[in-house]
């Protein structure tokens, strides 16, 4: 057996690896949006797709989000699977009408005849310096739309997994790529691309036993960090990564909280009327007689995405984090 | 009684008579950009506009140089440049007077700046200190709009307004090609013409919308032709005589503050530089056409005609380049000092009053900054 030698890619190559995997495989995948074509999109995640397959597969779509997704919404009646971009999260909004209308319930609407499979890429998020309207966490209000799937990868293995599978889904999926993570790294081997993960499975992808750490996306390596200064704490935490925010895997995040009794909910989105909230619920509903203390959640402030230069106050970091952590009621141990 | 039991009685006629409800002659474009540089008209312009026109192009363009200078430095976040594009920028703010309203787009910080604003209030947007970085009301200028074409519809409705309350006021909104193809551009022309609103829509056709082409963005014979569907006059121009954009804008401007109605302007023009100093122009063109165009500069073309007519000499062009010079410093010295910045400012006019939950960040934020300045987080 020749062992390959892995070799580091960003997030934003395993997208395009999905991208075009998800093409080869299948030829009624469609992508559309703005600058996809040539260009390779602004952060080049359909890099080299218009080449290859042709503009009739990969196409640069006339500046207009409603009609991006309301074109998609009839390709997909048609039998093809559009996969759609869109190129900020604030510039998904003019397609809401048809996101939220069409999109999400065709399925109920039609009793089951006509599902739309349509994939919704979204990059979303701050922490990359953007100007206004380049920064949203807009998870809450996918989230609230019943009838999507609502997905964010935070490695470069899921990016590749969980966006395969989301174009294979016959339901509709809000994919989330978080921006700030498309430059990271991670050793993956792009000639044995990592399975194609079901979706609404969360992971855990630290060990731990004094808290739970639930959370998703880009806050994900924030909070790997934060579990790793919480050591000389004498804080062991464990760090759940949620992956998929509809389905919601109470599964694997009410074991984890039932083994440490304890659980941190850590987003960007703000806090109030935000995934937080949801997340907190469930986990109390389900993990009452096992927590230690009452789930708390750190979250962006409740606040219009501030300007790049104020945003590092914003953003949920490490020391918020262990903040939270340390008000999750010790005492009551000694 | 069916058609059938009819039969005999019945007697088809034709459908009431029909006419389009507007000629639409007088409002389709003429046939190719208007222009007076170049052309026998020139000899009647206005020496005085003319000049005025040449300092703001050349004070322009020093500012498009700084500002990319200023982001190399770090010291502006993004920068999409209007290098190329002055001569549409400085006419959209000349012909406006000072009770009207100008509704900017992204990348129209120089028609802000040419209307008076200080150039550094124009860049908070852009340096990322905060977002709109000047009172609108004050200088009757809308926030820069980074969601494309949305400040359409706000430019219809001001205007509107303002005409039901008898205000002498015209408001004029920019926009690229890209941005014809949002809906918000639809509904607000429709608004518009349906209103009679005073509105002059000026679209800067630059070629591009950052990778794309128009030819990806529109089937139509032109953007100008698209005002005939909503029943407007529509105005081909070329956009790089500043002469003849000036004119074009000054009548449509003049039609509207006169009570009849909104144009749409479509302005013939090429973005030089890239997208934005992030993007990369070489994906999606070639170096030649790039050239053809420099060589249709907005500003060689009036110097052009200034020293034709000896309304300039050598004295007068250095001394337009020295204004510009110290317009550039004065940006530098002050885009080179830090800004200040209070985070607490992320509380202030999200409500009129914070809700008891921001006052319960705020307070959060604030005991981190203290812990942080005693040094208890390292
Ligand atoms: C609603 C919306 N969608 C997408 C974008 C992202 N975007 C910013 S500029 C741009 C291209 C704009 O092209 P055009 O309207 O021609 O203006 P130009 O940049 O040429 O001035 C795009 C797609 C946006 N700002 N707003
Ligand atoms: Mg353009």
């Amino acid at each position: 057996m020749t062992t390959v030698a892995l070799k580091p890619a960003t997030m934003a190559q395993a997208l395009t690896r999905a991208l075009r995997d998800a093409m080869t495989a299948d030829p009624t995948v469609h992508v559309m949006g703005e600058d996809v074509g040539t260009l390779g999109g602004v952060f080049r995640v359909t890099d080299g797709l218009a080449k290859e397959f042709g503009e009739d597969r990969c196409t640069d779509t006339p500046l207009a989000e409603a009609g991006i997704l309301g074109t998609a919404v009839g390709m997909a009646m048609y039998g093809l699977r559009p996969v759609v971009e869109m190129q900020f999260d604030a510039f998904a909004y003019p397609a809401f009408e048809q996101l939220i209308s069409h999109v999400s319930r065709m399925r109920n609407r039609t009793r089951g005849a006509m599902p739309l499979p349509i994939t919704v890429r979204v990059p979303y998020g701050g922490g990359i310096g953007g100007v206004e309207h380049h920064s949203d966490s807009s998870e809450a209000y996918y989230m609230a739309t019943p009838g999507l799937h609502v997905v964010t990868p935070a490695t470069v293995a899921d990016a590749y997994g969980l966006l395969r599978a989301s174009i294979a889904s016959d339901d509709p999926v809000v994919f989330l790529e978080p921006k700030r993570l498309y430059w990271s790294k991670d050793t993956w081997n792009p000639d044995e691309p990592s399975p194609v993960e079901p979706i609404g499975r969360a992971v855990v992808r630290r060990p731990g036993s004094s808290a739970t750490l639930i959370t998703y996306g880009p806050s994900l390596p924030v909070c790997l960090e934060a579990a790793e200064a919480a050591r000389t704490e004498g804080w062991d935490l464990e760090v759940v990564d949620l992956r998929s925010l509809v389905p919601f895997d109470d599964e694997t995040v009410c074991a984890s909280v039932r083994r440490t009794g304890r659980a941190l909910v850590v987003h960007e989105s703000g806090g109030y009327g935000g995934p937080g909230g949801e997340i907190a619920a469930r986990v109390t509903e389900r993990c009452f007689h096992h927590l230690e203390a009452p789930v708390l959640r750190v979250a962006g402030f409740d606040i219009p995405y501030p300007p790049p230069m104020l945003e590092r106050h914003h953003l949920p970091g490490v020391d918020r984090i262990l903040d939270a952590v340390g008000r999750l009621q010790w005492e009551a141990e000694n | 009684m069916t058609v059938m039991e009819q039969r005999g009685a019945y007697r088809p006629t034709p459908p009431p008579a029909w006419q389009p409800r507007t000629d639409p002659a007088p409002l389709l474009p003429d046939a190719v950009p208007y222009r007076v540089l170049g052309t026998e008209a020139a000899a009647q312009a206005d020496p005085g506009l003319l000049r005025r026109l040449y300092a703001q192009l050349v004070s322009g363009r020093r500012y498009n140089a700084q500002a990319t200078a200023l982001t190399k430095q770090g010291r502006l976040a993004v920068y999409p440049s209007t290098t190329g594009q002055e001569a549409c920028e400085v006419a959209a703010a000349l012909v406006l007077q000072e009770q009207d309203w100008l509704f900017p787009s992204y990348r129209d910080t120089l028609a802000a700046v040419a209307r008076g604003l200080d150039p550094v209030q124009a860049l908070t947007l852009l340096r990322g200190d905060w977002h709109t970085g000047y009172d609108p009301r004050e200088h009757r200028i809308a926030p820069l709009s980074t969601p494309l074409a949305t400040q359409l519809p706000h430019a219809v409705g001001l205007a509107h307004a303002a005409r039901l309350k008898g205000d002498d006021v015209v408001a004029l909104a920019m926009v690229g090609d890209g941005g014809t193809s949002e809906g918000d551009f639809h509904e607000a022309l429709n608004f518009a013409a349906v209103w009679q609103a005073p509105v002059v829509f000026l679209v800067q056709n630059n070629g591009f919308a950052i990778s794309v082409p128009l030819a990806k963005q529109t089937a139509a014979p032109s953007l100008a032709h698209k005002a005939v569907g909503y029943g407007m006059p529509g105005r081909l121009v070329d956009g790089n005589d500043a002469v003849a954009v000036h004119e074009v804008l000054s009548e449509a401007v003049r039609h509207a503050r006169e009570g009849g109605g909104p144009t749409l302007v479509e302005a013939i023009t090429y973005r030089i530089e890239a997208h934005t100093n992030a993007d990369d122009a070489t994906r999606y063109r070639g170096d030649s056409e790039v050239e053809a165009w420099r060589a249709h500069d907005p500003i060689a073309l009036l110097e052009h005609e200034l020293t034709e007519r000896g309304l300039i000499d050598e004295a007068g062009i250095q001394a337009a380049r020295d204004a510009a010079e110290a317009m550039a410093a004065e940006l530098r010295a002050h885009m080179n000092q830090d800004p200040v910045l209070d985070p607490m400012d992320l509380f202030a006019d999200v409500y009129a009053e914070p809700t008891p939950q921001l006052r319960e960040q705020r307070d959060q934020l604030a005991a981190e900054l203290a812990a942080e300045r005693e040094g208890t987080h390292s």
